[in-house]
């Protein structure tokens, strides 16, 4: 099963979606309730991301019988030292996106935490790759 | 602890979930920063906030929490009311702090995560 989303840069009012359908096809797969979890906090976090730094992005999520795929991209600034960027309490976020409860530097080293595989692909001034894989 | 002890304890209204106020909670966690919410391994807990968005529903959504007190009188938007209520969680609103709301709690039994 595929599903794609397109995520808008700075639209906080949707940020959750995604990954709040995820949930619902997940549960409906009677997946453990803490592998559904960590999925969706993983995958949560990197939407976040994509509206708290990009400018616009997508989300597909591919479903097979003993994995999730979930493949972020976007157009936006990148990220031009991975490295830091995975360092806890490390974040380039704007006032606005503290407001808002998130851009405390946590949020790449939670998806770590949360997916079986991560990997980030980043190029400065076009945009920012981000897949996870996940195993139930 | 159940929810209707807490809304009692906290003086507070109840806006989503009256039905589920038999619902027993064992824990809590304050929080005005959602990225420290979504690191939490727990999940039969109250978060206690005074961070009013949507955002905070969606983090607990994901992270599987099913009651959110509002503090420092703090109004959740119709928005936020429908799409907590979509997913089964109660929310409550109370008129005290941050601080005097996690102390009431505290008191009368509900245990920290850490």
């Amino acid at each position: 099963m595929k599903l794609t989303f397109s995520i808008q840069g700075s639209d906080f009012t949707h940020a959750g979606y995604p990954s709040s359908e995820v949930k619902k096809v997940l549960k409906q797969l009677d997946i453990d309730g803490k592998t559904i979890k960590k999925i969706v906090i993983a995958l949560y976090e990197a939407e976040v991301n994509v509206v708290a730094h990009a400018w616009k992005g997508t989300a597909t999520i591919e479903i097979e019988e003993n994995k999730i795929s979930m493949l972020l991209e976007d157009e936006g600034p990148g990220i031009p030292d991975i490295d830091l960027a995975m360092q806890a309490g490390y974040s380039t976020a704007s006032k606005e996106v503290r407001d808002m409860g998130f851009g405390a530097g946590m949020g790449l080293p939670n998806m770590k935490k949360n997916s079986d595989e991560l990997i980030i692909e980043s190029e400065v001034g076009k945009g920012t790759k981000v897949k996870m894989v996940n195993y139930f | 602890m159940k929810l209707i002890e807490i809304a009692s304890v906290l003086n507070a209204k109840v806006t989503c979930g009256a039905d589920k106020l038999d619902g027993e909670i064992e824990m809590g966690y304050s929080s005005d920063l959602m990225s420290d919410v979504l690191t939490l391994d727990t999940s039969n807990l109250i978060l206690i906030t005074g961070l009013v968005n949507l955002q905070c529903i969606r983090t607990a959504e994901m992270a599987d929490i099913k009651a959110i007190v509002f503090v420092r009188n703090k109004k959740a938007t119709e928005q936020m009311i429908e799409l907590a209520c979509e997913n089964g969680m109660c929310i409550l609103e109370s008129p005290y702090s941050l601080f005097k709301s996690s102390g009431l709690l505290y008191q009368a039994g509900l245990t920290p995560i850490y």
